[in-house]
């Protein structure tokens, strides 16, 4: 699945990072940042929920 | 609302009994208005994203949960009691430090803050007031480093907060203790604009306020949230998940002998979410009519959203009365959820996991030296848990 996130709004409460390590990741300021923008099929389950959970709706998953 | 004599770790019963027949219930509160009541986490979740519910605290229909909590929503007033944009906007002045990587950074000093405070107690009396030796230190050790304040002065800033998470304080009490570590903090960010040093207040005031960006008042009521609102909570969950255990003690002997990092971090969050020490419920303001089951709150109506009940809806945990420090207890929301979701809760998890990593694993004879029926109980505050823990080993 495609992944956008938007760093503008995000909120830095770390909920992805901890939900998808190997996906999001934070910068110095704390702010998300992509590792990987379409990761494989295993993960799609932790992306839903990392969108899920992320509570400033950062996070865009694109299902096609 | 008053809590079940039976069992001091869990909701009052009232909460669960309607969260089955009303989830969405009118309540009258402290102050004579009424306010809607919801105890199921699913409609506690889709509330607290909604853009439509709000959390200025100046808006006439805010629901206060006290008037200390009413006096600091006024005159102490932050991005915790305000909407986007600008909750957002000064919310990212201060994320960084909190971000996982940095707070992960800090475990060892964590560690360093925890072994230091129980050598202490080793070599002191006993029995021993854990609350005081132990569960107050570690957050607010912990909080001063990061943030650049002198432990030194923990007194005075441990006193002031405990007037304002009370319940029972007065205005003018509330003012006073706010107005006290108003200027305390103001003096701090002068200091560290004229001489800064490696920590946030450094940062906020090199980055924001030096910039025209912040003003220092503004810097000042922001420090003095991060001073408060990181002791009260991760100290109750300290000192109550710490009783919790010891009167499960198979769980705790478990928990004793994990090596897995992991089955720490779970117990942890299982221990977030039976505790849900935030009492006072998550308030917020309808701005619009909002439609939920077969209610409809208008605008205007003030919501209170009981966490406490949320995370033991059996909608949302199986057998949630149940302590199990192996469940999934992942989607708990002790920290909150949507925008004002807990800033500080990578750094509560790193200290909470060190501590229940390390202290019974230290003292593995640790027990209560009164019985549980003469613990103190905080059932004056917006904040629970107990007032004093003497242990012994
Ligand atoms: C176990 C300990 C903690 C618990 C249970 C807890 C709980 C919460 C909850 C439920 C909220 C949301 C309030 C709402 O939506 O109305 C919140 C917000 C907040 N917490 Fe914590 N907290 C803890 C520790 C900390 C720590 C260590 C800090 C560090 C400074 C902190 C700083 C904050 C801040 C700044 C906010 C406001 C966020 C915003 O409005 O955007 N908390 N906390
Ligand atoms: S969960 Fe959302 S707000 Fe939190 S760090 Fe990730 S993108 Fe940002």
């Amino acid at each position: 699945m495609q992944v956008v996130v938007d760093k503008d709004v995000c909120l830095g409460a770390g909920n992805c990072v901890r939900t998808a390590p190997d996906v999001f990741d934070q910068d110095e300021e704390g702010f998300v940042e992509l590792l990987d923008d379409n990761p494989p099929s295993e993960l799609d389950e932790d992306l839903l929920l990392a969108r899920r959970l992320c509570p400033a709706r950062a996070i865009t998953v694109n299902e096609a | 609302m008053a809590r079940a004599p039976v069992c001091p770790f869990s909701p009052p019963p009232a909460l669960r009994g309607l969260q089955a027949q009303a989830p969405l219930a009118k309540v009258r509160l402290w102050d004579g208005r009424t306010a809607w009541l919801v105890t199921r986490q699913a409609d506690q979740r889709a509330l607290l994203g909604d853009p439509r519910i709000s959390r200025d605290t100046e808006r006439p229909g805010y629901p206060h949960a006290s008037v200390a909590a009413r006096e600091r929503g006024t005159v102490g007033r932050t991005f915790i009691g305000m909407d986007d944009p600008e909750h957002t906007r000064l919310r990212r002045m201060v994320t960084g430090r909190f971000a996982i990587k940095r707070v992960e950074a800090q475990r060892p000093a964590i560690q360093r803050i925890v072994d230091g405070l129980i050598d202490r107690m080793l070599a002191g009396p006993k029995p021993v007031d854990l609350v005081q030796a132990f569960a107050l230190p570690v957050p607010s050790l912990v909080i001063c480093e990061l943030l650049g304040v002198p432990y030194a002065d923990h007194d005075f800033f441990q006193a002031n907060s405990r007037v304002l998470v009370n319940r029972e304080s007065s205005a003018e009490a509330a003012r006073e203790a706010n107005g006290k570590l108003l200027v305390y903090l103001d003096r701090l960010i002068a200091e560290k604009l004229a001489d800064p040093a490696d920590d946030l207040l450094s940062e906020l005031a090199t980055g924001h306020v030096k910039t025209g960006e912040l003003s220092r008042r503004e810097a000042a009521v922001m420090g003095v949230l991060l001073l408060l609102a990181g002791h009260e909570t991760t100290a109750n969950m300290i000192a109550l998940g710490t009783l919790t255990l010891l009167e499960h003690p198979d769980q705790l002997a478990a928990l004793r002998d994990a090596d897995d990092p992991k089955l720490i971090a779970g117990a942890v969050e299982e221990l977030l979410r039976y505790l849900s020490i935030i009492h006072s419920g998550l308030r917020r303001v309808a701005l619009a009519d909002i439609e939920i089951g077969q209610q409809t709150i208008r605008a205007g109506d003030g919501v209170v959203m009981a966490i406490d009940a949320g995370n033991r809806d059996e909608q949302a945990f199986a057998d949630p009365e149940r302590l199990d420090l192996q469940r999934d207890a992942g989607g708990h929301m002790a920290f909150g959820f949507g925008v004002h979701q807990c800033l500080g809760q990578p750094l509560a998890r790193v200290e909470l996991q060190v501590v229940y990593g390390t202290l019974y694993r230290r003292i593995p004879s640790l027990r209560l030296a009164t019985d549980l029926e003469h613990v103190p109980f905080k059932h004056d505050g917006a904040i629970y848990g107990v007032y004093e823990l003497p242990v012994t080993w």
